[in-house]
């Protein structure tokens, strides 16, 4: 796709007058968040509820010896208090693997723990009081008396003969393995002018959702049936979940999802203490609430990356790269999670790493190993971040070591834009990309030269700036390929139904969930451009799994491209019944009509015929008047899923511009560029806004945030003040341009672009401090880059 | 420790009489016994703002206070404001510009805002992100919301120039 496509690309349906695909039209009901009027999970009460605290172990591999709940039952407002033993009469374990990541083993895991607890925050009781200060002060005297066991911390030793295995009944600390040998590896290395290695860390951080993990569990015992008020990305999994191992049927079970304040791959998992939620409601008859607290959230939300990855590559003196090369090994806590497993990050860093590039060789092996830290699993942009800059820092690597431009090096070996379809040596299948029209316009936009001239006359004065530049694949609109094939119940289709009501307004419900991505708005964007009506009749109705249609939800990037089709297409239909309907009584025919502004029109000159809000009259209440015959059908639904592609791919290159300050070792960004090709855009803004945060939470990995663990285990800055998130004083201003090629799999052509930021913001900003510190001799290849990291590089410290 | 203490306070500009335990915090009073679930609770030691409201005008964490501190006192929160209509034109350039996605920060991050808007009739972008850099947002990467501040401030300063003499 070259760039004279940068505008989307003609659509029968929604290339029409008024039509808001393309606009940047603002989200609806914002004005509920903007007063203060939403509903989180963390603000819901319903009557009698209670709410439940977690005793949680202090400890990160330990045995229970006892556990005494008497003195805590007999304080103030306390309604139970109960320990794993008691709560696996209601609630079944759980095992995180699936069958397609062959080998992948992890141990059941339980609601609360017993006999031994396994990482420091697991829950091992439960305590319930009217309310959550009664049951905080309650906590302090459950007594739990433990056995410490050694901690297995450091994933290099995690698989050494000697370190304690944490799971006996698994034999040993690996949890999953995958090599791939694609070419002719051997020969390539053998054959190229320079081989270049490094080892990259990639330190453990989390999500920091800025509303905690909530839940209120309702069971109803009346109605055996149990609704939860969770804010999570996937209603429909969780449903699935909860029934399951509370020996419930599905339709016993309601899951709704109000506003979330802040998901990005925290809130799509499922918790121990979720499920222990749920089961104490079961277990008390009435409703429980669960909201962690800063602490909880850090020691129990689940942690990401945490990888240590060995590289190489092999490049000739003319820029070719020859062959990639890696082992990477990752620490993911005591478990795999529930129920997508802590394998996905691992395998997609063994898909994803030398993606852009058209070499064919490329070998790589993963081991993903159990650790008595946190959980670790899926968060934005998953593998990513991690194979992108594995990726882009070998390249520039490379570059430096045969004296090439970054640039250059880049454009001599990115896959050819008239080179699709095509696949890469890990068997990934590239449907249409566009590297190097994106990689035109991001130096464009940065004016790359004029940037080069600038670092190389402040050198002279001793600022030592950098640029780094990052191109990435991305994997959005995931088929039944990323889960449904592993035996997951996690939908990979979503649904959509819109119905006209009886004042011709439009009620739509679509399986897909907000988390404030735009979820609502791009629904209501793409069923009022091809309904002919306007925005602010279209209500959409999104997380219950009461009132929508049978889907997946909001993650891998997959709202827009798969429950935008559905609701693309359900509109359609809708359409073609209205235009029925009118010709009906207008005496005409469909072909002869349209809809727009809210009134059925002539296709013709456009001249009104009947408003909507007329025929909606009609229909509902004078059906006595049409034809004989004639059965309005007002309501439609679709369902979508891509099955051609098991991913549509997209891509995108990413730029930094900062400065480092040699003496203190900060890094003081200036600015960064984006260019991203995700397909057709259904509301630019949304797009823009979806890839800015993206950026910045990738910026938060490159340069400040990590879990700091001691050697016994230990969180040791769980707290918002000792771990380091972006604020507003240190972030850039972030241009975003695009590319547009649309994935010809469905009428609407989107791709995904809420992970595109973060996938390359790391790798840029790595490239970038690298590029800045050239002329020390100094090569950092760990995140964050802290300044100790900076001065220790430069050997001032 | 567990004696209710009076208070008597304005709230948003009504009279509020309560009885609270001296260790509840001022975040904790205005949604659980207020309703005013508008003031969020996100790290409750002080760090990501997201319980700022105001305290006879000025801006505070209301995780950091106690509800008995503010005996007497006249706390504004986001309802308060959003009513009164004092922040409506800042409210729809977050709502133009797309400056807020979960909403979970939003609410504190208006009151930062308008505390700085108050305080400079112009203020520059590095002085917005100053300014509101005790306020955690976790989705926008912060763009959006400068923009959408620096936008209110100009609308504010042409208006007021307009309507001088």
């Amino acid at each position: 796709m070259n760039e004279q496509a940068a505008t989307p690309q003609t659509l029968s349906e929604l290339d029409r007058p008024n039509s808001y695909i393309g606009k940047s039209v603002p989200r609806p009901n914002l004005d509920r968040l903007l007063q203060g009027r939403g509903l989180y999970v963390s603000d819901m009460e319903l009557p009698r509820m209670v709410h439940v605290v977690f005793v949680r172990s202090p400890h990160a591999h330990a045995k229970i010896v006892s556990i005494d709940t008497q003195p805590a039952r007999k304080m103030p407002g306390v309604v139970a208090v109960v320990t794993g033993e008691e709560l696996a009469a209601v609630i079944t374990p759980w095992v995180g693997v699936l069958s397609h990541l062959k080998g992948l083993k992890s141990a059941p895991q339980r609601a609360i723990a017993i006999e031994k607890v396994c990482w420091q925050g697991e829950a091992v009781a439960a305590v319930v009081a009217t309310s959550r200060a009664a049951a905080e002060d309650a906590v302090e005297f459950v007594a739990v008396e433990y056995q410490e066991l050694e901690a297995v911390t450091d994933m290099r030793a995690a698989l050494d003969s000697a370190t304690p295995v944490i799971h006996a009944s698994l034999g040993d600390n690996l949890a999953f393995e995958r090599t791939l040998d694609a070419g002719t590896v051997d020969a390539a290395f053998a054959g190229s002018d320079e081989v270049v290695e490094a080892e990259f860390v990639f330190a453990r951080h989390t999500g920091v959702t800025l509303e905690p993990r909530a839940v209120v569990a309702d069971w109803n015992a009346a109605e055996a049936r149990l609704t939860i008020y969770q804010g999570t990305q996937a209603p429909h999994m969780v449903q699935n979940i909860a029934a399951l191992h509370l020996g419930l049927e599905e339709a016993q079970v309601r899951v709704v999802c109000k506003d979330v304040g802040g998901s990005f791959g925290i809130k799509v998992h499922i918790y121990a203490d979720e499920m222990a939620t749920y089961a104490l409601s079961k277990h008390l008859r009435r409703p429980v609430k669960f909201v962690a607290d800063r602490i909880e959230s850090f020691n129990t939300d689940i942690h990401a990356r945490d990888h240590r990855c060995w590289g190489r590559i092999g490049v000739q003196r003319d820029g070719t790269i020859t062959a990639f090369e890696i082992d990477d090994l990752t620490g993911i806590g005591p478990y795999s999670m529930y129920p997508r497993t802590s394998a996905i990050e691992a395998n997609q860093v063994v898909n994803l790493v030398g993606g852009p590039y058209t070499t064919k060789n490329y070998r790589a092996r993963a081991r993903v190993v159990f650790q008595n830290k946190n959980v670790m699993c899926q968060y934005r942009a998953v593998g990513h971040p991690i194979a992108c800059s594995v990726t882009e820092e070998l390249v520039d690597l490379a570059a430096a070591k045969i004296g090439m431009d970054p640039v250059a090096i880049r454009r001599r070996n990115l896959i050819a834009d008239d080179a699709y379809p095509c696949a890469s040596p890990s068997g990934l299948r590239f449907e249409l990309l566009s590297h190097h029209a994106a990689l035109n316009k991001l130096l464009q936009m940065m004016n790359y030269d004029a940037l080069r001239v600038e670092q190389a006359a402040l050198r002279k004065q001793n600022i030592h700036r950098g640029i780094g530049i990052a191109s990435f694949i991305e994997v959005t609109n995931p088929s039944a390929a990323f889960y449904g094939v592993g035996g997951a119940k996690i939908s990979s289709q979503d649904g959509v139904a819109v119905r006209l009501d009886a004042q011709g307004a439009v009620i739509c419900q679509t399986s897909i969930t907000e988390q404030g991505q735009g979820s609502e708005s791009l629904t209501a964007q793409i069923v009022g451009s091809v309904l002919g009506v306007s925005m602010e009749k279209v209500r959409v109705i999104l997380g219950d799994t009461d009132q929508t249609p049978y889907g997946g939800g909001t993650w891998a990037s997959r709202g827009a491209g798969i429950g935008g089709e559905a609701a693309l297409q359900a509109a359609k239909v809708l359409r073609r019944n209205i235009l029925e309907v009118a010709a009906a009584i207008l005496q005409s025919t469909p072909a002869e009509l349209d809809i727009a502004n809210d009134a059925v029109v002539n296709a013709s000159d456009r001249t009104p015929r009947i408003e909507l809000r007329e025929l909606a009259r009609v229909v509902y209440f004078r059906p006595d008047t049409l034809p004989p015959g004639i059965q309005p059908e007002l309501m439609a639904t679709r369902h979508y899923v891509p099955r051609q592609y098991p991913f549509a791919f997209t891509n995108g290159v990413q730029a930094s511009w900062l400065e480092v300050d040699t003496d203190t070792g900060f890094v003081k960004l200036l600015k960064h560029w984006v260019v991203e090709d995700c397909g057709t855009i259904i509301n630019p803004q949304l797009v823009d806004e979806q890839v800015r945060g993206g950026v910045v939470q990738g910026l938060g990995a490159a340069l400040f945030e990590k879990c700091i663990y001691d050697e016994r285990g230990q969180l040791t800055n769980a707290n918002m003040a000792d771990y380091l998130v972006p604020m507003s004083g240190e972030m850039p201003d972030i241009d975003v341009g695009h590319v547009v090629s649309p994935t010809a799999e469905s009428e609407l052509g989107a791709k995904g672009a809420g992970e595109a930021g973060t996938a390359g913001a790391a790798a840029a900003v790595a490239n970038a401090v690298n590029d800045a510190l050239r002329p020390f001799g100094a090569v950092i290849t760990e995140i964050p880059l802290t300044p100790q990291l900076i001065l220790t590089a430069l050997k001032r410290i | 420790m567990t004696t209710p203490h009076p208070i008597s306070l304005e709230v948003n500009g009504e009279r509020v009489e309560a009885h609270v335990l001296p260790r509840i915090n001022l975040a904790d009073f205005l949604r659980e016994h207020l309703k005013l679930t508008g003031t969020h609770v996100g790290c409750e030691h002080g760090v990501c703002g997201a319980c700022t409201v105001r305290v006879n005008g000025e801006i505070v964490r209301s995780c950091l206070m106690l509800a008995v501190q503010v005996n007497g006192a006249s706390v504004e929160t986001i309802e308060g404001l959003s009513d009164s209509g004092e922040i409506s034109d800042l409210q729809a350039a977050f709502r133009e510009r797309n400056a807020l996605q979960c909403g979970y920060c939003t609410p504190a991050m208006l009151i930062s805002a308008q505390d700085l808007l108050k305080a400079k009739s112009e203020p520059g972008r590095e002085q917005i992100r100053e300014h509101l850099s005790g306020n955690y947002c976790r989705c926008t990467g912060y763009q959006a919301i400068v923009d959408a501040v620096e936008a209110t401030a100009r609308a504010r300063k042409s208006r007021d120039k307009s309507r001088a003499p």
